[in-house]
């Protein structure tokens, strides 16, 4: 089901246009790369303060008040770009190993902000400026700063076609993760 | 903008140095440094738009500049340290490439500058900030973020041309 819908997108004339364009498409990367700096460079500075390995005496709600809406702008303008490069090649990437792993990466990054913020983040008050930050505190910018470094990894590796299902053989394995439409 | 051909010799010495030929000979070694270059730029990114963002007034106001400043400076030098490094590699492994790559030369004028800009200027003005700014310190964080922003432009550039 999915697959006919990536496919029917990959047809769209504005897809073909987009995959085909001089400029568009390296600006929409350039810009997707560029704003690594503003999205995954804060939410570093914020997990390096959970760890407690910089800025230990600005409390920890400062950055979560006061830099966390540029976080925040940068993670908009990442799944903006985001979503228009995957628009360009639809067909592509969703066949492609390393986007698949991205996407798996994503939602455990996703669950790791919402169970930060949901749960010891609430009381954040009671342990902001404490020398040891709680467990959980520093389990949550542990997790951020492996899991989007990673991200940042297999994204760049989408680029390369070692995987691509259009390069036969490849281990079953890949076959089976991509989806490899093969056989006759 | 590019150099006079003789020079081309010595980007072909490049390439054919110990590091140029093990990157350029492997299959994974090119993409992981490029992977390691990009978290490098995440880092240098992050810290230093925290300070020059401060600086401006639009986060973190209730810290003195100085403070920031000196927090993350570790982590700055260490972001560049590891820029450095893989971008070395990355550059022995295509020299050739790079001597012909306008984007490459762009790059290689905003980066001296943007360093220099950094640790000759901001650093020590940001140092002797507390928590009111000037406007000539408000400029300089405009110039440390429009510098920093050629120099990764440029650097995703080489990519395309």
């Amino acid at each position: 089901m999915i697959q006919e819908l990536v496919a029917w997108l990959n047809e769209f004339p504005s897809s073909v246009a987009l995959r085909e364009s001089r400029y568009v498409w390296p600006f929409l990367e350039s810009a997707h790369v560029m704003l690594l700096g503003l999205f995954v460079g804060t939410a570093f500075v914020t997990d390096l303060r959970l760890l407690g390995w910089s800025m230990k005496r600005v409390p920890v709600s400062e950055l979560t008040g006061r830099l966390l809406p540029w976080t925040r702008i940068g993670f908009a303008g990442m799944v903006l770009t985001g979503l228009l490069l995957f628009y360009g090649y639809p067909l592509r990437y969703y066949h492609n190993l390393f986007f698949r792993v991205k996407v798996i990466l994503l939602v455990l990054a996703a669950i790791n902000v919402f169970v930060f913020h949901r749960g010891i983040h609430r009381q954040v008050a009671d342990w902001d400026l404490d020398p040891d930050l709680p467990r959980q505190a520093w389990i949550a910018g542990a997790v951020s700063l492996s899991v989007w470094s990673l991200i940042v990894v297999v994204g760049r590796m989408i680029a390369y076609n070692w995987f691509d299902c259009t390069i036969q053989p490849q281990p079953a394995f890949v076959n089976w993760f991509a989806q490899c439409p093969t056989g006759p | 903008m590019l150099p006079d051909d003789k020079w081309l010799w010595l980007f072909e010495w490049f390439e054919m140095t110990g590091p140029g030929v093990v990157v350029r000979e492997s299959v994974w070694m090119f993409p992981v440094l490029e992977a390691v270059h990009l978290l490098g730029l995440c880092l240098l990114g992050g810290v230093v738009l925290l300070v020059d963002l401060r600086i401006l007034g639009l986060t973190l106001t209730q810290r003195s500049v100085s403070e920031l400043a000196g927090q993350v400076r570790p982590w700055l030098a260490g972001a560049i340290v590891v820029l450095l490094v893989t971008g070395v590699l990355l550059f022995l492994s295509e020299a050739v490439k790079c001597f012909y790559n306008q984007s490459f030369w762009v790059k290689m004028i905003a980066l001296p500058t943007a360093l220099l800009f950094t640790f000759a200027v901001r650093e020590r003005v940001a140092a002797k900030l507390d928590v009111e700014v000037t406007f000539a310190a408000r400029s300089i964080a405009v110039a440390s973020m429009a510098l920093w922003f050629t120099v990764a432009a440029a650097g995703r550039w080489i990519g395309f041309s």
